[in-house]
Formats: C-alpha cells, sequence, structure tokens
C-alpha cells in the first residue's frame, strides 16, 4: 500500500498550513479514508491527523446549534439536548453504521464520506469521479443502488450519508475554514452535482477544513425513515427525512429530504409545496407522497425507487405527523 | 518516511513502541507488540474482528493509525481477563458455546463488554443492534446474544 507521512496538528491554524500541500489530507475518524487507502482510491503523501483539535464541541443555543466537525458521531447521537431538540439529527445518525464506526467517525468526515458506488469503490474499473475522463460503468451497467435524481452523463453515483439528508431537511449550514478565513455555506449549495466534473463533490478547495455544523432551531416533528437491505449497518436503499410544523392540525411547514436517490441529499420541494396549507392527515400525506418522485430519471435497474421514494415519503409524514 | 515514536497505555501497561506511519493499530498490535488476541478480518471496518477499547470507545483497530494511539488508553482482548480469572462474559461464552472457529470471538467480547459497560440492562434489541458491527459466520449470534444478556442479568444481580 502507498505510504504516507503523518503530523499531528495541534491549532486549526497549523492543521490548515500544513494542508497547503496538494497531496496532503485530513485524517479525523480515518473510517473512510482508511478504506479508501487500503483500495488506492486515496494516495495521500501526508496524513494530517486533526482528531485532538477543540472542535468536537457541541453548544446549543436558543436559535439552533453548532454541531463541532471533530464531534464522533455517537457523542452526538447521545446529546440529550440534540435527542431532544433535534430528533431528526439523532435518529439519522443512529441509523448508519456500527457502534465501532460511529464511535469513531466525526461529522464533518460524514460529510464528506466518498459515494458507495461498487465501481467507485473497486479502484481499478473506469470511474469518472475516481479516474476522470475514464467513463461511467454504473449507467449502462449494474445500477440498482444509484440515482434517480442529479445524475449525469458522466456518474450517477449516489450520496451516502444518512446525517446529510436529515441536514437537508434541517436547512442546516455547514461552516468551513481556509487559509483566508472561514465561511458558511448552506447546505443545498455545500453538495455538487456531478456535471462533468463528477470528482468535485463538495465546495471545500484543497487544503479547507469543515469546522462546524450550524442547525438553527426547529419546533417541526421528526422522522428518519430508512429502507436499506438488511435491518443495521447498511447504506440506505431510499431514506427521507422529515421535519414537519403543524398549527391547529394544518401543516404550516414541510420540509422533506431523501437519500439513497440522489447525487446528492435531495429536497423533495413539490411533495413539501403539496403539503402547506393541508390538514395534516391521511389523505394529505398521500397526496405529497405521489409528488415525492416527480422529475425522477430512473436507470435501467432502479426503477423501483420510484414507487418506494413515494411510499417512503407516505411512511415519514405518518411517523412525524402522529408524533404528539 | 520517518517513524511516530508513541507513548501509550495498553492493558493498563505504560507502552512505548516505534511505528510507520501506514501502520494500522491493528498492525502495532499484532506485529509490533505481539498482542495477537485481536484478530483481522476484512480489514475495512465492516466485520468488527479487530475491535478494541480506545479511552472507553470501541472502535476497530483496522481504522485506526498506530501514532494515533499516543496518550490514549487501549484496552484489548488479551486485557479482558483479571490474571487467570475470566470475564464474566468470556466463562460464559465458554459454557454457552457461544463461539465455534473463535476468529471472531476477542473482537465479539471486547464489543459485548464495550456494550455492557455503557448498557448494564439492554433488550435483545439492543445487543443485537450493538453488536451489529460484529460478523460470525459460525454461530448464527443466537447463543453471542443469550450469553451476553445472560451475563447482564447476573451482574445486575451480584450488583443489587
Amino acid at each position: 500500500m502507498h505510504a504516507f507521512d503523518y503530523a499531528r496538528a495541534t491549532e486549526p491554524s497549523q492543521a490548515l498550513d500544513l494542508a497547503r500541500r496538494p497531496d496532503a489530507a485530513f485524517i479525523a475518524g480515518g473510517t473512510d479514508l482508511l478504506q479508501l487507502w487500503k483500495a488506492g482510491i486515496a494516495r495521500p503523501e501526508l496524513m494530517i491527523d486533526i482528531s485532538r483539535l477543540a472542535l468536537d464541541i457541541v453548544k446549543p443555543r436558543d436559535d439552533g446549534i453548532a454541531i463541532g466537525a471533530l464531534a464522533r458521531l455517537s457523542d452526538v447521537a447521545d446529546h440529550p439536548i440534540v435527542q431532544a431538540r433535534w430528533p431528526l439529527i439523532a435518529e439519522a445518525l443512529n441509523a448508519g453504521a456500527s457502534a465501532q464506526v460511529r464511535n469513531a467517525a466525526t461529522i464533518g468526515g460524514n460529510l464528506l464520506q466518498r459515494t458507495r458506488c461498487a465501481y467507485f469503490r473497486s479502484g481499478d474499473m473506469p470511474c469518472n469521479k475516481r479516474a476522470p475522463g475514464s467513463g461511467c460503468p454504473a449507467i449502462g451497467g449494474e445500477n440498482r443502488s444509484h440515482a434517480i435524481f442529479g445524475g449525469s452523463p458522466h456518474c450517477v453515483a449516489t450520496h451516502a450519508s444518512d446525517l446529510a439528508v436529515a441536514l437537508a431537511a434541517l436547512d442546516a449550514s455547514v461552516r468551513v475554514a481556509g487559509p483566508a478565513g472561514s465561511r458558511l455555506v448552506g447546505i443545498g449549495d455545500f453538495y455538487l452535482l456531478p456535471g462533468d466534473t463528477p470528482q468535485r463533490e463538495t465546495v471545500l478547495g484543497q487544503g479547507q477544513l469543515i469546522c462546524a455544523v450550524d442547525v438553527p432551531a426547529t419546533a417541526g416533528r421528526a422522522a428518519y425513515v430508512k429502507v436499506r437491505d438488511r435491518a443495521s449497518f447498511e447504506f440506505a436503499v431510499v431514506s427521507v427525512a422529515a421535519d414537519l410544523v403543524i398549527d391547529d392540525g394544518i401543516v404550516a411547514r414541510a420540509r422533506l429530504a431523501a437519500g439513497g436517490v440522489g447525487t446528492r441529499p435531495w429536497r423533495l420541494t413539490e411533495a413539501e409545496a403539496a403539503l402547506i396549507g393541508e390538514r395534516a392527515d391521511a389523505a394529505a400525506f398521500d397526496k405529497a407522497a405521489a409528488q415525492a418522485s416527480n422529475g425522477a430519471e430512473p436507470l435501467a435497474h432502479n426503477a423501483f425507487k420510484v414507487e418506494l421514494l413515494r411510499r417512503t415519503v407516505r411512511r415519514a409524514l405518518q411517523v412525524a405527523g402522529g408524533k404528539a | 518516511m520517518s517513524k511516530t515514536h508513541v507513548t501509550t497505555t495498553i492493558n493498563g501497561e505504560p507502552t512505548e513502541y516505534l511505528c510507520e506511519a501506514s501502520q494500522s493499530m491493528l498492525d502495532v498490535l499484532r506485529d509490533e507488540l505481539d498482542l495477537t488476541g485481536t484478530k483481522e478480518g476484512c480489514g475495512s471496518g465492516d466485520c468488527g474482528a479487530c475491535s478494541i477499547i480506545v479511552d472507553d470507545r470501541l472502535v476497530c483497530a483496522c481504522l485506526m493509525l498506530g501514532a494515533e494511539a499516543e496518550g490514549r488508553r487501549v484496552l484489548t482482548i488479551e486485557g479482558m481477563s483479571h490474571g487467570d480469572k475470566l470475564h464474566p462474559l468470556q466463562q460464559k461464552f465458554i459454557e454457552m458455546a457461544a463461539l465455534q472457529c473463535g476468529v471472531c470471538t476477542p473482537g465479539m467480547l471486547i464489543a459485548a463488554k464495550a456494550l455492557l459497560d455503557r448498557n448494564p440492562n439492554p433488550s435483545e434489541t439492543e445487543v443485537r443492534f450493538g453488536l451489529a458491527g460484529n460478523l460470525c459466520r459460525c454461530t448464527g449470534y443466537d447463543k453471542i446474544v443469550r450469553a451476553v444478556l445472560d451475563v447482564a442479568a447476573e451482574q445486575r444481580e451480584t450488583t443489587r
């Protein structure tokens, strides 16, 4: 395997300095990066260990919560204030990975995990994400797990994070730090569509670091429903995060995001719009769910996701709507 | 590539070693420290055979760099018994035949210990969820789950 040097950063500024080298990579939980390195997909010359930076704080405020990028998934999922006020985040985190991985993996790393597309992960088959210009065998090949939204002629790989789906439904923002300072990017702008540059997945530039995720307060009732091929330790075939504000039985605000279906976490805006002003009942949920797959472009093996997404939306609305 | 000097605590013993940057904690345990109880299964975090506890967190040693152990407290299967006295989970696994080939067993025991340390009164569902990161191709899991639930019940009995 490709050998690398190791440097332990003690301050964010030092980590950013070290990362001026284009062949450097940040490592924190390591749960994805070391898999990619072992598969020969990530080949950094320098691993910058950022796991000891003081960016692991979970800080609730009246108007929201700031979750440090280096907070471990398990710590965030177990945080009593996250569980009480942002249960969608806790549910999404607990729906993913294993105890071992949740204990090691970080919030920032989770958002930056690479796709589970088997062609990408193979390390040697053509893949425009891994070897730009080499082609996309998924489009004409095995594409059961691939995207029905946001694909391009160059890539149809889905984004694998459950957390990112919950954050998309909560209108969270990502705080990005670089040599020139820090900026806040809405999660909807953070991820890029593959277009003709599928190797670029986020707006994060070389040497930039996620420091935190900011999540606004929500009065909504939430549900995260994840459909997968086995009950635990498995990526989503389809998942839906719902956040509903219901006043006097009427839907005042609806936010729906889906995983397993898009090349990035996918907001279901037409289904959301169908709910606003409606009585929060089974008929309205059915009507909204029917809009969930509008615009889908299924491939040879994943057309089942079109109907599965509608049903998963209906289930998420029923669960969220049923919560007092 | 220069080696990294690491000072850490393994199974209660202050330990120092030199490792290559690209050696995993699993490589260090097995190849540098002769602690071969921790097994390599998949090498990619999917099977849990290399489970260890680092600062009270259950992790996969294959997805941790040896250099990352600096200043940490590491517990491996070798540190689970008290001398010749087996940990109750180890004893129960033997009594209930909760193992066959034994490759998953060290990781399964460490994961079960981490689970009970956090949750002394787990439901069967919680045990199955907590051990989802540990694959066993022999037992069908049932004996393992029952062994963990039995130990939990006995430990609650003795601490009552």
